[in-house]
């Protein structure tokens, strides 16, 4: 079920019958969260271990969590950026490279590294091995937990380090922090501009939508479903119900009991989707750079189109990995060009919220 | 100029190397410390913390409290060090609380020569219940008038019932004869005499007993016995520590060095543990705000406000994903006031050039009809306007809300205006009436003029009629119905025909505020006598009566000299 803007305005649970039958999807949501926890233990062979350096982590330290195929293009800037940020630990599962992913990130001093060979797709998207390496060990720890296409920001990113902003969620009683997940896209035909291991992406990427995203609340999971942006405008304007979710909760104070659901757009329980003001204040909030249409996006879809892991119904997306594979140029005329996050805030893509 | 004129109560309960930091300056600035540290710091890190005070001759530590949050213990703290500060150093003739997180900003030597200036007055924060604009939690006199045994922090749920419980068997304490409850911020800076006086009071106990179960009793037990036993009083506090809207100190950060180093405060609170740049640049070496023209608080309130305002109300009209309001159905639905025109296309011949003419098109984007069901006709015929927002009508139909709150948030600063009519998808006909900033227009019946035209059968004529009619109908209940937020502006068609200036001067307005009436009106596209009579035909074939209003008065001004 979800909830249109002012179809049904304020209602708060009222009468007894709602009171109950939203106890009873709580209480159906503990059980799917037991059951995906089981199913993580259950999945925990697939995993070799290759380096584990995680002994020595220190309790407040901020670890990130990624599954990676074949992102050696991408991984020095993503792991520069995070450093920078203040990550202390990197916890990678590579599944299936080929490319030198692996022996590039076993070489870091700060990653632990699993492989498997195992199904992307069957393991929920790699939620499945990261459940089990959080239970493992990020229990009261802040953590992210994104893709290697994801480059996190949120408001001052530039001058404060992410320590800075769990402590201020800390202090605040919070648990979750949200972030919309932003399509960047060049000028041009996506392969005119080749990138190269630890250039800033952002250099080719410097372009998005900065209007078109629609929202409803999902009732059960009390979750935002975001669509919309350059791929609902270029690739599913005949379908827009298919086009790809970008409400996203990337960063959240781990405890062993909780459990991403589908990829890292909600979780459980589902008060960690609480990320949103709902009468009227803005919560702070962050941005995810989405680095996919790098020139990589091109002969990714390809590949991905015959590997069929990445949507569950694939068949439906057959028309997307086609026009991709025809290295098209989603600039339009009203695209904005990226200077910042002060940018993405006046836009309203992401929020100070009450920070100064 | 004689130095250590003031004594500093350091409350120390976090952060113990950044405390250190603190109390070195202040140490080394001449003045008397007394350090408290919390009880539930281990006790290696105090130990530690110890060992890097050593050297400092003019620091002593007070035996250690429990202090949470919102209870006894931090006065309870604060009693102990001024105690200790009294009998310890004979200099101080001012006390001033800090805590770890403190860090002055100006030379400590200017905060000295500032109270050796104002050498009897007492800063503290120190308002009647009732003035106080702040309450946090809901509990205002109630502070003062039940019992808190629990921590609110720990213990909220007996917290909670232990008010509701209080509230409803009605019991309430009595005050200590001649104190009355003053609140205010919990750093001050008191004359050593008044402190004195304080904790040298014969009522000491009767005041203790009262206030170890009043609510927060840091923010009021000092605020409320200044008053009593001194007049000169300053009520503000030195230290720069404000709340967000949830409670909570803001906190200061790296980026905020410059904006800090100009407020011209003496010390603020509470600085970030790993905001290095402001660790090493305050206090300043010499204040280079002495010449007071740069020295400004403007841009630090102005900051506290943007907070408060994103906070609690936000940005209007911003659905994202920390935004998303849907509990308050008496907030506008959209950024900005915009103008909905239902008929006009129809009945005046290019109604659109004519608008787009007779407003300034740098303050009006005139659309055509953004629910047409081929795709969304944008000022210009473009495909996607501000904010790549798509014409396509099926992203458009998917959530017709998202692409009107899109539009308006988009075009923020422009005042949006378009076209809606009885062909157009319906959907968004229902949010429409419910947003106050939406302005409606409508011509009722305007419909039928195209339909005059037409070469059509009359049957065919009469089936689509039937339609348009039905879709009408529909519209027009909703915008009549008593929960409606949009003006609403419904005029038969006969009377725009009649008088179409002062209609058209009405929609000018309603898009420029200060707009004149227009000199020219667009030409109407409609036979003054074969109008009527069709629409007449239409009824004979059983339409409902009175469609487009009384056409019998039309014929009559149809005839003046303007229109054609």
């Amino acid at each position: 079920m979800q909830q249109d803007l002012s179809l049904h305005p304020s209602k708060p649970l009222s009468n007894a019958r709602e009171r109950i039958a939203n106890w009873a999807d709580a209480y159906k949501l503990r059980s799917k969260r037991r059951l995906l926890l089981g199913r993580a233990f259950r999945k925990r062979k697939q995993l070799t271990e290759v380096k584990n350096r995680a002994t020595r982590l220190a309790p407040d330290d901020i670890l990130l969590f990624a599954t990676v195929r074949n992102e050696h293009l991408r991984l020095p800037y993503f792991l520069a950026h995070y450093r920078r940020l203040g990550v202390q630990h990197f916890f990678f599962i590579s599944n299936n490279s080929t490319d030198g992913t692996s022996d590039f990130l076993a070489k870091q001093e700060d990653v632990s590294l699993w492989t498997t060979m195992h199904s992307y797709k069957l393991s929920r998207f790699g939620m499945d091995w990261v459940t089990w390496l959080q239970i493992k060990y990020a229990h009261g720890h802040w953590c992210l937990t994104l893709d290697a296409d994801e480059i996190f920001i949120y408001p001052f990113y530039e001058t404060r380090p992410l320590k800075a902003l769990t402590d201020w969620l800390d202090t605040h009683d919070v648990a979750s922090f949200g972030a919309l997940m932003l399509d960047l896209y060049p000028k041009g035909r996506l392969q005119t501009n080749i990138y190269t291991a630890g250039q800033n992406p952002f250099e080719i990427l410097n372009w998005f939508d900065s209007g078109n995203y629609f929202i409803k609340r999902q009732l059960k999971l009390q979750n935002l479903w975001v669509q919309g942006g350059v791929r609902a405008r270029c690739f599913f304007a005949n379908s827009p119900p298919r086009s790809p979710t970008l409400s996203k909760v990337p960063l959240v104070k781990w405890n062993r009991r909780f459990s991403y659901l589908s990829s890292t757009h909600s979780l459980l329980p589902r008060k960690l989707n609480h990320v949103y003001g709902e009468t009227g204040g803005e919560k702070p909030s962050g941005v995810l750079l989405h680095t996919k249409f790098l020139h990589l996006a091109v002969e990714g879809a390809a590949e991905e189109k015959l590997r069929r892991e990445h949507f569950e119904n694939i068949d439906l997306y057959q028309t997307y990995y086609d026009r991709l594979t025809k290295n098209p140029s989603l600039w339009c005329q009203t695209s904005s060009k990226y200077t910042g996050w002060r940018q993405l805030d006046t836009l309203g893509l992401m929020s100070k919220g009450a920070w100064i | 100029m004689r130095l250590g004129a003031i004594g500093v109560v350091v409350l120390v309960h976090q952060d113990l190397s950044r405390s250190a930091q603190a109390i070195r300056h202040w140490s080394q600035a001449g003045c008397a410390v007394v350090v408290h540290v919390d009880r539930a710091v281990t006790s290696s890190a105090h130990e530690r913390f110890l060992r890097d005070l050593s050297d400092l001759p003019k620091v002593k530590f007070c035996a250690r409290q429990r202090c949470e949050w919102g209870t006894w213990g931090l006065v309870a703290a604060s009693q102990f060090a001024c105690e200790m500060m009294l009998a310890n150093f004979a200099d101080p003739q001012h006390i001033y609380l800090a805590s770890g997180s403190c860090l002055p900003i100006r030379p400590v030597q200017d905060l000295i020569s500032y109270l050796e200036a104002n050498s009897a007055t007492n800063f503290i924060e120190s308002t009647t219940v009732s003035d106080v604009p702040w309450s946090i939690g809901g509990l205002h006199k109630e502070r003062f008038q039940l019992r808190f045994p629990f921590a609110w922090k720990s213990q909220r749920w007996l917290f909670d019932l232990s008010v509701r419980l209080q509230r409803a068997l009605g019991l309430k304490r009595r005050l200590p004869q001649g104190i009355t409850p003053h609140l205010g911020s919990q750093w001050w800076c008191l004359t050593r005499s008044t402190v004195s006086a304080i904790l040298n009071d014969p009522k000491r106990p009767i005041y203790e007993r009262y206030f170890r179960r009043v609510w927060i009793p840091d923010e009021s037990y000092f605020q409320t016995l200044v008053r009593h036993h001194s007049t000169q009083i300053e009520s503000r506090s030195l230290t720069l520590a404000k709340f967000d809207v949830q409670g909570k100190p803001h906190v200061f950060y790296d980026d905020h060095l410059e904006i800090l180093g100009q407020s011209g405060c003496f010390v603020a609170r509470k600085l970030w543990a790993g905001a290095d740049k402001l660790y090493t640049a305050f206090p300043m070496a010499s204040d280079t705000t002495r010449d007071s023209t740069h020295r400004s608080s403007d841009a630090l309130n102005h900051l506290f406000a943007e907070s408060a305002a994103r906070g609690s109300k936000g940005r209007v009209g911003l659905y994202m994903q920390s935004r998303f309001p849907h509990q308050d159905p008496h907030a506008p639905l959209t950024a900005a006031k915009y103008t909905v025109l239902e008929g006009f296309f129809d009945l005046f011949h290019d109604f659109q050039a004519w608008l787009s003419q007779t407003t300034d098109n740098k303050q009006a984007q005139i659309h055509g009809h953004l629910f047409a069901h081929e795709a969304a006709v944008f000022a210009g015929q473009k495909t996607t306007i501000r904010g790549s927002l798509s014409n396509s009508a099926t992203l458009r139909d998917n959530n017709p809300t998202a692409f009107l709150t899109n539009l308006i948030w988009n075009t923020r600063g422009q005042h949006q205006c378009f076209q809606f009519g009885p062909h157009d998808v319906q959907k968004i006909g229902k949010i429409l009436p419910q947003d106050s900033n939406a302005q409606i227009f409508i011509i009722t019946g305007a419909w039928l003029v195209p339909l005059s035209q037409s070469v059509e059968s009359l049957a065919e004529i009469h089936a689509k009629a039937l339609r348009l009619h039905a879709a009408e109908s529909k519209h027009l209940a909703l915008l009549r119905a008593p929960w409606v937020k949009a003006k609403v502006h419904i005029w038969p068609l006969s009377q725009i025909i009649a008088n179409p200036k002062l209609q058209l001067h009405e929609i000018l307005k309603a898009i420029e505020p200060n707009a004149k009436c227009p000199t020219t009106v667009p030409e109407i596209n409609l036979d003054p006598i074969a109008f009527p009579a069709f629409v007449r035909a239409l009824e004979n074939q059983g339409m409902h009566r009175g469609l487009a209003g009384n056409l019998n008065t039309v014929k009559r001004i149809i005839a003046g000299p303007e229109i054609p």
